[in-house]
């Protein structure tokens, strides 16, 4: 039978997965493999000739303190940015859910942020810091107010304000999902046998939500440590370099001081340090899910 | 008052407790953007002397839009993040659906599970990872960044795979195989089986995909940056970028090139918040 035959397969193939392949391997298979092979190079990006180096690009990424510092400043952002997104998407969830007049509104509304690209982002608070929360210090306190964003802390405390604000309307639209895939019988139930509706949320609902708190934070986990562009806008890394996140270093590393074969070589590093932070977050997270 | 009166205050209470605060957390989310909007009327002087006024000193001005429009050369800009919005995000559907297909219904072939392994695989991979060689292999060797083709095709190749698992999951548990056998039988091909029958029937993943990538496509800001360096193709983002650069001391100006770089996005938001707000909830679960 002629549909059996390989040429039959691979034409059928080719013709629908074909296109897809093409790009797929162009964009990400060969990048990835061009980009292993980068890291024993010492390339400075203009130089036809690639010189071989073994494994020096990683020994200096392992001796490269200011890499270490950004990787160091984004996980605390990051865990600061993680656990303030989910509470505030949580509660905006929980407020957006319960049964008010104009919730579907409200749910759009919160959503707005995301809507837009970090760089103009980025560039509307730098607004809000440098101007109208300056002018609003200087009110209280009738005299010269610095702004949050020249200051080594301030920085990172916008930058983590900014993500919060930023993401906390997509994490609700995942927790308004789950909220609403958890039975109003067994909340009615759990209160007729006499739990307070505290007690309820805690013993029912949020087990049942179990997998909306993995997603989530699988999400904001993974878009926290790769951030770029609210960094780029917002604080370009400044005051004195306090602010560079490690996705900014990787870039700077690369582009700004034609280091490509270390930058690449941290690329991974990062890449890797995030990937074993996320699979272990939703491997702890999925052990102990549980099902009505 | 008896026990039901009571309860039923208390709950009318709750909620106008829970409306007052949505209310006052709905303003704290959208002051940013109130302020842009308040001062962009405004002249440069009256920004910096109290960007909390509701009117300035020197009254109501429109001036700021027409400069910043020029210096910005916002139509163009708008264009380019138009054309190369909507060509990914089709090239993307099309390619990923047809792909998605042949995977499914010919999940035995070793290129089929091979290639949907890879894809999965690949998801994890961030794009700071991929930039650098990027950048070398299609700039340093083949030569042909700067080009609206070569991004519309990268942005396609990073979303093939998100695509075609979303699509994966559609055809799977949403088209019938029954259908295509009677299509079979009724002598179609399976490449008139696929446009005729399982495609369109595949229209809300069609949506959320088309959303979602839509989305991205357009705000997105470091891959258009790396691949386009000429002026003239710039893209919202980077037009905001370069602008922000150039004119960050003409406060006035930076208001309205911000606004403008908000405004086509929020507009459409407006008609299609009902579908966005779907599109993106079932995009963010299934993935």
């Amino acid at each position: 039978m002629e549909r059996n035959t390989m040429s039959y397969k691979a034409r059928q193939f080719l013709m629908f997965a074909g296109p897809a392949l093409i790009l797929f391997c162009m964009v990400i298979i060969i990048p990835f493999v061009y980009g292993l092979y980068l890291t024993f190079t010492s390339w400075d990006g203009v130089s036809a000739t690639k010189p071989f180096v073994g494994l020096a690009n990683y020994v200096s990424a392992f001796k490269d303190y200011y890499f270490w510092s950004s990787i160091g400043r984004t996980l605390i952002y990051s865990a600061f940015a993680v656990v303030f997104v989910n509470i505030v998407a949580f509660v905006l969830a929980y407020l957006v859910t319960s049964g008010v007049k104009g919730q579907n509104f409200f749910r759009a509304g919160f959503f707005i942020p995301n809507l837009i690209g970090g760089i103009v982002l980025g560039y509307v608070w730098k607004f809000v810091f440098n101007r109208a929360f300056v002018a609003v210090g200087e009110a209280i306190t009738a005299g010269a107010v610095p702004s949050l964003l020249s200051t080594t802390g301030g920085a990172m405390f916008c930058l983590i304000l900014v993500s919060v604000w930023q993401y906390a309307g997509y994490m609700m639209l995942i927790y308004v999902a789950g909220f609403m895939s958890v039975p109003d019988s067994l909340k009615e139930a759990a209160m007729i046998d006499g739990c307070t509706p505290g007690q309820a949320m805690r013993n029912v609902t949020i087990p049942l939500m179990r997998s909306s708190f993995v997603t989530c934070l699988f999400l904001s986990i993974t878009r926290c440590f790769m951030v770029y562009d609210v960094n780029l806008s917002l604080t370009k890394g400044e005051p004195f370099n306090s602010s560079v996140l490690a996705a900014m270093h990787v870039y700077n590393k690369a582009f700004i001081y034609k280091d490509y074969g270390t930058g690449q070589a941290e690329a991974l590093i990062l890449f890797i340090v995030c990937a074993i932070i996320g699979i272990t977050q939703v491997y702890v997270g999925k052990k102990g899910e549980v099902s009505a | 008052m008896t026990a039901n009166e009571k309860a039923a205050r208390k709950k009318k209470i709750n909620h106008v407790i829970t409306i007052i605060v949505l209310i006052l957390l709905f303003l704290l989310f959208i002051a940013p953007f109130i302020l842009v909007v308040i001062n962009v009327f405004k002249v440069k002087a009256d920004i910096n002397m109290d960007p909390l006024a509701l009117v300035g000193a020197h009254g109501f001005t429109w001036q700021n839009f027409p400069e910043a429009m020029k210096k910005m050369d916002f139509w163009n800009v708008f264009k380019n993040s138009a054309v190369i919005t909507t060509c990914a995000t089709i090239l993307t559907i099309l390619v990923s659906a047809m792909a998605s297909f042949v995977i499914v219904r010919n999940g035995k072939w070793k290129a089929c599970s091979i290639l949907f392994a890879l894809m999965i695989a690949s998801m994890v991979i961030p794009f700071q990872v991929l930039m650098v060689p990027l950048v070398s292999v299609y700039g340093g060797i083949f030569k042909i960044l700067n080009s609206r083709l070569t991004l519309i095709l990268m942005h396609t190749g990073f979303s093939v795979s998100m695509a075609t698992f979303m699509f994966h999951g559609a055809i799977k548990t949403n088209i019938p195989l029954e259908l295509e056998e009677a299509a079979l039988i009724d002598g179609c091909t399976r490449w008139q089986t696929f446009w005729k029958i399982v495609f369109p029937l595949l229209k809300p993943t069609i949506a959320t995909v088309a959303i979602i990538d839509a989305m991205a496509f357009w705000n997105d800001y470091l891959l258009p940056s790396l691949v386009l360096g000429e002026k003239n193709l710039y893209t919202i983002p980077i037009a905001t970028q370069a602008f922000y650069g150039t004119y960050s001391t003409d406060i006035g100006l930076v208001m309205a090139a911000l606004l403008l770089a908000m405004l086509p996005i929020l507009i459409l938001y407006l008609f299609l918040q009902k579908y966005i707000v779907a599109g993106v909830t079932s995009g963010a679960v299934k993935g």
